[in-house]
Formats: structure tokens, sequence, C-alpha cells
């Protein structure tokens, strides 16, 4: 019996743009999935495969076209009144790429980290209003005179900090990170994405991780779901789907990312994949092949994919 | 082969300051480096070591506050530093091409790409525009653009980003030049373009035999990329060497910290291991090491005195006390261990890249008479 409990489901998603019109564009076309209270669900694509656009119908940025999105039960879309999307956005927060542009200049950053505190009228006086932001910022790895400085005195990592401080104050318990180190360096993604995690322990966070980086959304993620042209193709335990992918478009992009080892790269083979079955006109849909791990598929390719999993060491299912 | 080979580039002693209203930022201090023939040179390092800055200064870009305090940059023996604006304007773009990190913003929106590509022909070589566009033609072929004849008279916003980098890597290898510089040139795309990307450059370098500067902060990409690494840190290089040197055997702390931070194909679950802190500010950079304040190997000496480069083999130097013979033994991290280990296998089997190691090599450390520099 399974014990986890679902903090969102995703049921058919569709967000489609300029519908009905000669250019319209499904952004986001029948995506479903589920994400577990405390885990880390990777969402993983390159640009234009519909990721961030399924982050924002999720957070009620966007008004899906079709489909549900259900958040501790609840059917997002449903929330009409302003104190129900209120209390919506107390729960689910979200976390920007480029912390460059996601930061008001002109505003310090206790007024940027406290406008949640603001809005949502957490504080009793100033002096709370204060030590809440310090202690946000001190959790967030910042110290707590940073409080009266403004952005452009921060470098790309702390202003990630001063993103993350933001999105904590009104203690959600859901986090959208759409590419949050993309525009980091290297030795300041794996302070920022240790931080995620330290905080996900500790305050029960769970994370929505968007990005294009396969080896840092391996690590980051319990589950790894995959988007091209605005579909999910595979989902799965994050392991399983990096190390033994079934669907060819997975393999390929794994088999793309470079990894900091000469002898490796010289021997390095890409896989190219070819999205031409992707439009055949089949009718495909999510098929668990081994247990957890599901592939979109149509009928006569499920015996492919159950011979991939057989011959990559794994037990499909029936 | 190795020995024969021209040095193409030299730059010695490069030391350049810009002036700001904050004071004087010492972006880059007594950098050295040459190219070869038909090699690649990756510069590693965070924004602001002053990868970018050193590659300005080799195509005579320097913005109006900067000076150069010290230093030569020998082009096929000539210093481009003391160049008029004339002789760099026929050296660049011809010799001396760049391929910019952003496809979006390095083409020019309201110009056909036939003719963006024709231009530097028309220009450096006094080609007729028959002749330049034939040629262009021809470039966009070799860089992959699938039916060329159609499409070279395109804008580029009907290009997609990819397509879009790989006319402005036509646009720079046209005129075949000795010298590419490629700062972060797939930084902007995604890994599946990347990779397509990253061959084309490889084949075209072997098709025309030009030596490439390859700037980037992904390990990965340089690993597969570069002959030689130049890693950089608060406007130094830090260590370099050749490719297998610089990630099978890595010396200097910076270095380790840097290939320790990427989760690679078998980083378990846990705490990835992160540089602590932030670079320094180049303002005032510090005294000794600059590295010294997010080393946790860091020494006394390295706060005092900075460190001289150390010799490891006649390719591979590093910048850090540790490598002083009287220097106490350190354990690299764990993930470091696992590469010197590689390394010391595939020495034996002769796979390894490198020149050769000299008798008097620091690749071990001295491990007795510890106290001379001390903790």
């Amino acid at each position: 019996m399974d014990t986890r409990e679902k903090i969102l489901e995703v049921k058919h998603l569709k967000q489609y743009f300029n519908v009905g019109k000669k250019d319209e564009v499904r952004a986001v076309d029948d995506v479903s999935f589920d994400i577990y209270k405390g885990e880390t669900f990777g969402l993983v694509g390159e640009s234009g495969s519909g990721k961030t656009t399924t982050g924002r119908a999720i957070i009620r940025l966007l008004d899906p076209t079709d489909g549900q999105v259900l958040f501790n039960g609840r059917d997002v879309a449903s929330l009409k009144s302003k104190s129900d999307m209120m209390a919506f956005r107390r729960e689910m927060q979200m976390i920007f790429q480029d912390p460059y542009a996601s930061l008001n200049p002109r505003m310090k950053v206790k007024d940027i980290v406290a406008e949640g505190i603001d809005i949502h009228h957490l504080a009793k006086n100033d002096k709370d209003r204060t030590n809440q932001v310090e202690d946000l910022l001190e959790t967030v790895g910042l110290n707590r005179d940073h409080s009266s400085r403004y952005p452009n005195e921060f470098s790309g990592g702390q202003r990630q900090r001063i993103g993350i401080a933001r999105a904590l104050a009104v203690q959600p318990d859901f986090i959208i990170a759409d590419e949050p180190i993309s525009a980091l360096d290297v030795s300041i993604q794996a302070q920022v994405v240790n931080l995620m995690k330290e905080l996900q322990e500790q305050k029960g966070l769970t994370y929505l991780f968007i990005a294009h980086d396969l080896s840092m959304v391996k690590y980051i993620s319990d589950r790894i779901g995959v988007m091209h042209y605005g579909k999910l193709l595979e989902i799965g335990p994050a392991e399983e789907v990096y190390n033994n992918p079934l669907h060819l478009y997975t393999e390929s992009l794994v088999s793309a990312v470079p990894q900091p080892d000469p002898e490796f790269e010289r021997n390095r083979r890409q896989v190219v994949y070819d999205s031409t079955p992707e439009f055949d006109g089949k009718k495909r849909q999510m098929v668990e092949i081994t247990p957890e791990h599901f592939v979109r598929a149509s009928e006569d390719e499920l015996d492919t994919y159950r011979k991939r999993a057989t011959d990559a060491g794994l037990k499909p299912l029936i | 082969m190795e020995n024969a080979d021209e040095n193409i580039l030299e730059v010695k002693d490069l030391t350049i300051d810009f002036h700001t209203y904050a004071g004087t930022v010492k972006a880059i201090r007594d950098v050295s480096f040459h190219l070869k023939k038909g090699e690649t040179l990756a510069i590693v390092g965070e924004s602001g070591s002053g990868k970018t800055v050193t590659t300005k200064t080799v195509m005579g870009l320097l913005a109006n506050n900067a000076e150069v305090v010290e230093g030569t940059v020998k082009f096929r023996g000539k210093d481009i530093l003391k160049m008029s604006q004339k002789e760099l304007e026929d050296i660049r773009g011809k010799d001396i091409a760049e391929i910019f990190q952003d496809p979006m913003t390095s083409l020019d929106p309201t110009m056909r790409i036939g003719k963006q590509i024709a231009e530097p022909l028309r220009i450096h070589k006094g080609y007729s525009r028959e002749k330049a566009n034939k040629q262009a033609l021809e470039m966009l072929k070799l860089v992959g653009i699938t039916n060329a004849e159609e499409r070279i008279n395109d804008y580029p916003h009907q290009f997609s980003g990819g397509m879009r980098q790989r006319i402005v890597i036509a646009i720079a290898l046209v005129c075949y030049p000795e010298i590419l510089i490629a700062d972060e040139p797939t930084t902007a795309l995604d890994v599946t373009i990347q990779a397509q990307i990253l061959d084309l450059m490889k084949e075209l370098q072997e098709k025309i035999s030009t030596s490439i500067i390859f700037i980037t902060h992904d390990l990965g990409v340089v690993a597969g990329m570069a002959d030689r690494v130049a890693v950089m840190y608060a406007g130094k290089i830090v260590e370099y060497g050749t490719v297998d040197e610089i990630f099978y055997n890595p010396q200097h702390p910076y270095t380790w910290g840097l290939l320790n931070s990427m989760p690679t194909l078998d980083t378990a679950k846990g705490k990835l291991e992160s540089i602590p802190g932030t670079p320094p500010d180049l303002l005032d950079p510090p005294a000794g090491d600059p590295f010294a304040a997010r080393n946790p190997y860091a020494m006394k000496i390295d706060e005092e005195k900075e460190p001289p480069f150390f010799k490891v083999s006649d390719t591979h130097y590093a910048a850090t006390w540790l490598l002083h013979p009287d220097a106490p033994h350190v354990e690299p991290p764990v993930e470091i261990k696992r590469r010197q280990e590689v390394y010391k296998e595939r020495l034996q089997e002769g796979t390894i890249n490198q020149g050769h190691i000299h008798s008097t090599g620091n690749t071990t450390f001295g491990t007795d008479d510890d106290d001379a520099i001390g903790e």
C-alpha cells in the first residue's frame, strides 16, 4: 500500500496559446504527473518543451486550457475569490531563474523579502517584521545587516539566496524553482543546491525543480519527468531515468550531457534522436513499464520498452 | 610534433587595471600563456575571474577605462598592444575572430544572413559581391544549415538559437582565421544543440587548422574540447596543464573545488561539495594567495605571500604553496583522490596525454619536515 501523500496532482493539463487561430501553440499538451509530499520532482526538457509553462500553469500564473491541477486535493482553477487565491499563494511559492531580473533594483533587501509578509499581514509590528526578515536572511546564509542594502550590492549567488528568502517568507509547503541555478557559476550552483536541500529537510518542503541541466537535476531530484514538444515522455525515479532511460529522447538527452572527464568525452557517442514517431498520430499514454517508471507509449511500442527495460537489467511489470 | 609546434600567440606578464568610480579594479594580474597552432586552449574560471577580459585584450577590444599596466600579447611575434587601430582592424575578424556567447544579440537583425557572412570577405579580402556570396554559401553549408541556397537570404529571426550560433560560427570562420576565440559559445544553448555545435567546432578546426581559445565555466565542455587548460581565479592563472593533467592530476585547491562541486555520473545523493564564500573583491585584492579565504587547505603563508608557479611536469604548473617541498602533506577531497588514482593507472598504461615528468617534479608532497611552513 502506498503511504505517500500526494501534494500535487496534475491531470491531463493542456495549456494552449492563440487557441483556434492559425498560430495556435500547444505549449503543454496532455501532461499528467503527481508530486508527493516532501519530495523533489525534477522537470527536465529543452527550451520550448513546455516545462516552464507547466510550472506557471500549476501556480496559476496562467489559466489552463484544459485539465486539472489539484493542490492538496483542491482544484487550483476553482480558486475564484481573492481570499482563496491569497491562501493558495501562501502555500505555493516560486524561485526564478534570473536573480538579476527577479529582484526590484530600487527596493531594499528587507522590503523585497518582506513583500509577502506585508501582503499576507504576517508581522505583528515593525519589530516583528524586521526580525522575521533578518531570520530569513540568516536561514539562507546571508548576514542580518544585509537587509538594508540594495540588490546591486550582491553577487548572483547571493541574489538567488535573497530570492529564496522571499519565497520562504510566507512559509510555503511547495516551491516551484524554475532553473534556479542556471545563471550561476559552478561553485555557486553547488552552494545554492545544498541550501535548497537543507531547507527541504528543515522545513519539509516539496520542490518542483525545473531545469535543463540533467546532471544537477538527477542529483537533486527524487523523481524526474522528461518533457519534449509539450508532452511528458517519461517519468521515473531519478537514478533510473538517468541511468536506464526508456524513451529514446531521454537517452539522447542524457548522452548529450558533457562530463568533466576527458577520457569519457573522447569516447562519448551521442545518441541522435529522431522525433518523427512523436507525430505519427498514434494514440499514446503513460504506461508503467517497471515499478514507478512510466513512458509515453502506444500499444504496439510496449514490447519494445519492456525489452529495453529487461536489457538494462530491470524487471518489467507483467 | 609536440615540440615543433610554433606558438601562434604568446601572452606575457599581462596586467590590466580598470579605472572605475569605485576605484581601480585589478582585473588581470600577471597572466602569461601561449597558444600553439591547431590546438584548443580552454580558459576556465568563475565570472569576474578575468577570462573574458583576457580574450578582449587579444582582440584589441578593451574598454576605454582599461589600462594595460604591463605585459605583451604577441601574435605571430608582433605585439597586439602596440598596434594602431588600423592594424588591429586588419587582424580582427580575419586572423583573429570571435564567437560570442549569445547568438540572439551577436547577429544584426536587419541584415540577411548571407550578407553578414560575406561581409568579412568583402572588407578584409576585397572580394567582389558575387565571389563573397559564393563563399558565404559554401560556409553556410559547411556549418550544417540545410537548404543553404534558400536560407542564405533569410533574416536571423527566422532561425532557431542553435542555427543562429552556426551562422555566428560561419561568420567567424569565413576568413579562415588563425585564432578563434569562443567565449561561452554554447552556454545559451540546449544540451543536445550544444553537443552538435561542439562537434561542428572540432570538425571545422581540423578542416581549417585554426587554434581555439575556449572560454567557459562548464568543465564538462572543457573535458571534451580542450588540449590544454588554464584555470583562472581572481585575475590570475592558478594552474595550467594538459586536459588530462588538469582533470586527473589537479594540484591547486581551487581546481579541486571546481571539479568537486560538479555532480558526476556517479555522485551519490548527499551533500555536494561546494566552495564556500565568494571570490575576492578585485578593487582591493588580498595579499598572498587570492583563494586563501575560501581554501580549506590554506596555510599561514597563503595569507602573506603569493605562491609562485611550481612545476608538476613540463606541461603542468600550479601556483599553490602546497607544492612547496616543505609543505605539509594534505589529503585532497575523495573525488580528487579518485581522479589521481585514474591518473596513476593511465600513466602506467601510457595512455595519458602529458609532457614528460621531471625527475625533480613536485608530484609528491614532502611528508617529513612539515614545520618549515606550518599551518
